[in-house]
């Protein structure tokens, strides 16, 4: 039981004078994806039945490369910050909370990174 | 985690009947919530049979018909019956609303009434709003300035003047609110959409000097930025609000200023 008044309670710790830069970043990546997205359908598509040494001269285009790297970049950019508003709204138990947005950061630097790996391999590996 | 079920001792569960007079024959079917904190019991619903040829056209009308004339306990608010105090919001078919201004012929069969959702309930029709009270406290809804007060009023624009059109006229009610699935997980930090659309009412304000301040103590990803523009709030608003936009408007002076 607590005997702290409503205003107290409401007030909190303050505010965390933070979010605005969380929330630009969602937008921005979103309105990034629409175009990286349908360029990756479109080339995905395209490249149906291709083999690897073909699937490698495509991708060692510079605009491929750069395009692929853009698109997993803001994907996995996007994700995380979208995960980590799910996460806020509906994990209510601190500790749980915590273990699980730093987990989900982790886990979208995983994927980002290892896609960049994978392009870098498949572009320039034997 | 956010719960999907109500606790056992909320479980709502079928009540009396109270049977309309010998004679009625327009007759119309109320299921309203009851709870009564002084009895062990879990909430009930009960049906009023209302006799429409004697009850005037709102919701509100109908309540106080049942309350003088079939059962004295039941419990509610209201005070001006015009839509202006806000005391009367409550959910009624389903979408929260002001009972003075709902009109029962917009009710097809019967009608079902509860309270404004997932607050704590005093009695029966009666939430317990103490948390947004004290949100509404705590954004200072006050004009601030620094500038000596002029001998006469503070002088605005009609331009300015009109930027609080579709601000000023909200009652509190806190309908918008209560409607909001983010303010149902996170009430206790997220300000939610009257709160905010408040807050909003005197960041826009041409005579308040504070702006910048107001700004900081929004700016938090919890206070404010739990909206996920569900636009809930706008849909139910029984004034025609549009908390919605007073808060996309406040996330854009967010952007403005990084
Ligand atoms: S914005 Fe509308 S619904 Fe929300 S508190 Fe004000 S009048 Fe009520
Ligand atoms: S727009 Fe924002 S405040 Fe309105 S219902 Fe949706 S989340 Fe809640
Ligand atoms: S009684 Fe005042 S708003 Fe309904």
């Amino acid at each position: 039981m607590s005997l702290r008044t409503d205003l107290g309670r409401v007030r909190g710790l303050g505010s965390a004078k933070d979010g605005t830069a969380h929330w630009w970043s969602q937008r921005v990546t979103a309105v990034a994806l629409i175009p990286l997205s349908l360029w990756f359908i479109y080339s995905a598509v395209t490249l149906v039945g291709i083999d690897r040494a073909g699937f490698k001269v495509w991708l060692n285009a510079p605009g491929s490369i750069l395009l692929m790297s853009l698109f997993v970049i803001a994907l996995f950019y996007h994700m995380q910050l979208g995960l980590q508003v799910v996460v806020e709204d509906y994990v209510h138990n601190e500790r749980n909370k915590i273990f699980l947005l730093v987990l989900n950061k982790l886990v979208a630097v995983f994927f980002a990174v290892s896609s960049i790996i994978a392009i870098i391999k498949v572009a320039f590996g034997g | 985690m956010v719960e999907f079920n109500l606790p056992k001792n909320s479980r709502v569960v079928k009540g009396q009947t109270h049977k309309a007079p010998d004679g009625a024959t327009n007759i119309k079917k109320f299921k309203v919530y009851r709870y009564d904190p002084d009895q062990d019991k879990n909430p009930q619903l009960d049906t009023y049979e209302v006799d429409m040829d004697s009850c005037g056209p709102m919701v509100l009308d109908a309540l106080i018909k049942i309350k003088n004339e079939m059962d004295p306990t039941l419990t509610f608010r209201r005070s001006c019956r015009e839509g202006v105090c806000g005391s009367c919001a409550m959910n009624v078919d389903g979408t929260n609303t002001l009972a003075c201004t709902k009109d029962l012929a917009e009710i097809k069969g019967d009608a079902a009434i509860y309270p404004l959702p997932h607050m704590p309930v005093i009695k029966d029709l009666v939430p317990d709003l103490s948390t947004p009270y004290a949100q509404y406290t705590s954004i200072q809804p006050w004009v601030k300035a620094d500038t000596p007060a002029p001998g006469t009023e503070r002088l605005q624009s009609p331009e300015d003047r009109e930027k609080l059109d579709g601000l000023w006229e909200c009652v509190l009610c806190f309908c918008c609110s209560t409607s909001c699935p983010s303010y149902w997980w996170n009430g206790d930090r997220y300000l939610g959409p009257a709160i905010l659309l408040q807050a909003y009412r005197w960041i826009v304000d041409s005579r308040d000097e504070r702006t910048g301040e107001r700004l900081d103590d929004l700016e938090d990803p919890f206070k404010l930025y739990r909206c996920h523009t569900i636009m809930n709030c706008t849909n139910t608003c029984p004034k025609s609000l549009n908390p919605g936009l007073a808060i996309a408007e406040t996330k854009k002076l967010m952007v403005e200023r990084m």
